[in-house]
């Protein structure tokens, strides 16, 4: 690992530029403008972006460098367990920090024309550009703790930024329940990384728990330490696959998988920006991303393994089904987002690291184009959401029309665009993954199934917002955005587009695929980047990808037949054909009402109990306490008064008539002293002369 | 004719001694009292001259008499200077006037 200070910058710029807009922004927005702001705090994540991408060229220019370290003092040393604070740029996170900075700072020029003239906009910048800060601090973390300060800190960026509108009491049950959420997978993190201490750090012996010598969270040690423990057991489960169980929860907090999805659909609540920058580009990639840099610990697990892939499966078929019949734009895209992360938890889970990582990075930008081209129409149709409410958009707006077709092209997984290659490759990976709890062809297909509705929910919405009659807003047709909108997406769209050369597949070169090769060092631990192979041929990948490509044609056909040009009554047919069937979908298979009864009503039905002994039993207690010290205060009371201060008044009284007599004597005329001494010195001789008498001196 | 002898001037200091003292409790002018107390030392150096001629003491009893004439001496001027300050004050000399200590 090579010394690289200047790492540290990569995050601290956008912190510098959240600081700047959070403590100065009001007042230059009220002085210069919304520009003063805008050119400050979109300027600095460019800056970090440079930054980002010139400490990656650096580590590739070193090519016998695995990371970039740059560690600045010693955090946390107790015991055996030292933490520094350092940052670690290998080349996955490097490619995380450059996604996250690039897009990131595309976002912030499009939140400049998105978030115009509204009165948080200074607010607004100042949590973007702390988001970035939290998650460029996550990535680029070199030991688990840090990672952990960025996860919970993109977590509260997420929470700010859902609940930006707050006045609407909408958004701020959205932000909350995305954070309460995230809260139960934290809980899972947390209890993963004390597994990991636990399990590694100390012995277990008949005498019970001894602290070790030496532990570390640094990912660069960790591998080590637990090459030398994969047999331990806690309660008779492998430490790995315990720990990886745990972080899985976690990552499933954060990415969206079931059981703790249900999250993200309400996080739409926030502005459009913000959900194509935190919730489909980057933090909900944060799951992925700490599965892949853990990725020594699941190899030693194929039971942790396992249970990533087939959550993974199950969300991206699950959350494709809801899809397929929401009318909310942004809903579609809510649930489009978890069925693709689903995927890229397939890549991961059956060891195809970077397949996982590829689809995350062509995820990343026609996601963004996807919600940033929904955000376009959505400022056109002046705040309409519904999909049911548009139409004909395409003939007015033919900038976003056409990147969004090309962002539809590559999610649903048509060739000509990276979203094909990424997502191929995670089908291939997973049917070609033989020694999991699970056969590699149920993996498959689930995913195959779940492509065919990507394809169909993604054109659906497609049809239904640009083609058709176009509508009128207030008597007017909706215009095209400016170019600060346009352009933006022009890029992401490009984006989506050049990243298929990175990713094209063996089948074709022969050789494996540039991304793979990339991101080889990362994963190569003491053996091939490909963990469980099967050992199929290049002949069934090649069928497999014409099967995918068949379905997503299938799915366009569909969506093409059922909604181009909104004219078609086979939809309305099949709704009433199914009732029940589309109600149970439409109302997302009733998982928040059973949440809601499940969880959320008896922890309100507990804390109502518990305030009502709160308010009864526990404060009769102090009151009836507080009863019983009044009435011995008030007896305390009156002993003091009558008798003790009977006591000193009686005393003082007795001193003051003492003297009052006695004052009399002190005439202040000098003969009568003069008398007293001269009577008093003949008294004394008589007394003496008596006294001699009767003793008879 | 009997001689003199020292019960004669013991009796006479008694009897100077008295008639001091009655001057210094009876008056009420400041000054007298001043003389009252001047006529007891006096009586009182009667009475060490005396034992020095006939008594014990020797040249004691002379030197202490001249102690007492010195010591009256610097009495005086300190009365004195008492009852000029009195004065000044309350423009009288009346000791019954001067009773600032009373409590």
């Amino acid at each position: 690992m090579t010394e690289f200070r200047l790492l540290w910058l990569i995050p601290l710029l956008p912190l510098l530029g959240a600081f700047l807009s959070g403590a100065f922004g009001y007042r230059l927005q009220r002085r210069f403008g919304e520009r003063a702001v805008a050119v400050v705090s979109v300027g600095l994540p460019w800056l970090a972006f440079g930054a980002a991408a010139w400490a990656l060229l650096r580590l590739l220019s070193q090519g016998d460098v695995h990371a970039l370290g740059a560690r600045l003092w010693t955090w946390i040393a107790v015991g055996g367990l030292k933490v520094e604070l350092a940052l670690h740029m290998d080349r996955l996170s490097g490619m995380m920090a450059v996604m996250i900075t690039l897009v990131g700072s595309l976002i912030h020029v499009y939140s400049i024309g998105y978030m115009k003239k509204d009165e948080g906009f200074w607010r607004f910048f100042a949590f973007l550009n702390l988001f970035l800060f939290a998650m460029l601090t996550l990535v680029l973390a070199g030991n688990l703790l840090l990672l952990f300060v960025g996860w919970e800190g993109v977590g509260l960026c997420s929470y700010l930024l859902i609940g930006f509108w707050y006045r609407d009491l909408k958004n701020a049950r959205a932000g909350m329940k995305a954070f309460v959420v995230n809260r139960i997978g934290d809980f899972g993190f947390l209890a993963g990384m004390l597994v990991l201490f636990w399990g590694l750090g100390g012995s277990w012996s008949e005498a019970g728990y001894r602290p070790g010598e030496f532990f570390s969270l640094d990912f660069a040690e960790l591998p080590r330490l637990l090459s030398g423990a994969a047999q331990r057991t806690l309660w008779g489960v492998p430490v790995p696959t315990l720990a990886g169980v745990l972080f899985f929860v976690g990552a499933c907090g954060k990415s969206a998988q079931i059981p703790l999805y249900v999250w993200l659909p309400d996080a739409m609540a926030g502005p459009t920006p913000v959900s194509a920058l935190i919730h489909a580009a980057t933090m909900v990639t944060a799951g992925v991303y700490l599965v892949a840099r853990l990725n020594f610990l699941y190899l030693a697990s194929p039971t942790a393994m396992t249970v990533v892939a087939v959550v993974g499966a199950a969300t991206a078929l699950f959350a494709a089904t809801i899809g397929c019949v929401q009318n909310d734009i942004k809903k579609v895209l809510a649930y489009s987002t978890i069925s693709q992360l689903g995927y890229m938890f397939v890549g991961v889970g059956v060891g195809a690291y970077w397949a996982g990582a590829y689809h995350l990075l062509t995820h990343a930008f026609f996601k963004a184009c996807l919600f940033l081209g929904a955000g376009s129409v959505i400022l056109a149709m002046h705040h309409e959401q519904d999909m049911q409410k548009m139409g004909g958009l395409g003939r007015v707006m033919p900038f976003t029309r056409w990147t969004y077709w090309y962002a539809c092209v590559a999610i649903t997984g048509l060739p000509l665009a990276s979203g094909f290659f990424s997502k191929d490759e995670i089908l291939w990976q997973a049917y070609n993954t033989a020694g999991l709890g699970v056969p590699g062809w149920f993996l498959w297909l689930l995913l195959f199934l779940g492509a065919g509705l990507t394809s169909f929910y993604m054109w659906r919405s497609y049809f239904l917002t640009f083609t058709g009659q176009t509508v009128k807003i207030h008597g007017e047709e909706p215009e095209e955005q400016r170019p600060v909108i346009t352009g933006v997406l022009a890029v992401l769209a490009v984006g989506a587009g050049v990243l298929m050369f990175v990713g094209l597949p063996e089948a074709w070169l022969g050789a494996p695929p540039a991304f793979e090769q990339y991101l080889e060092p990362v994963f190569k631990h003491g053996g091939l980047a490909r963990v469980y192979p099967a050992g199929q041929g290049h002949g069934v990948e090649l069928l497999l990808m014409l099967a995918s490509v068949a379905v997503a044609a299938i799915g366009l056909g569909l969506a093409w037949w059922f909604y181009r040009g909104r004219s078609s009554a086979v939809p309305e047919r099949l709704r009433a054909a199914f009732p029940r069937l589309h109600r149970l979908v439409q109302d997302k298979y009733y998982v928040d009402e059973t949440y809601d009864a499940a969880v959320v009503q008896p922890t309100l039905e507990l804390s109502r109990a518990a305030s009502w002994f709160d308010s009864r039993i526990i404060d009769g207690l102090v009151n009836l306490s507080g009863g019983v010290t009044r009435l011995l205060a008030f007896l305390d009371g009156a002993i003091d008064k009558y008798l003790v201060d009977g006591l000193v008044n009686g005393l003082a009284r007795l001193v003051r008539a003492a003297g009052a007599a006695a004052r009399r004597w002190q005439t202040g005329r000098l003969p009568n002293y003069l008398a007293g001494l001269a009577l008093g010195t003949i008294v004394l001789f008589a007394l003496v002369r008596l006294l001699q008498a009767a003793l008879g001196w | 004719m009997t001689s003199v002898g020292l019960h004669h001037f013991v009796l006479l200091s008694a009897v100077l001694f008295s008639l001091g003292i009655a001057c210094a409790i009876a008056r009420r002018n400041a000054v007298a009292i001043l003389v009252g107390i001047e006529l007891m030392l006096n009586a009182a150096a009667l009475n060490l001259a005396a034992f020095s001629r006939f008594g014990a003491l020797r040249a004691e009893g002379q030197l202490f008499v001249l102690f007492v004439i010195v010591l009256a001496a610097a009495e005086a001027v300190v009365g004195l200077a008492l009852i000029l300050a009195i004065h000044r004050r309350l423009r009288s000399v009346d000791v019954h006037r001067a009773d600032s200590l009373k409590g």
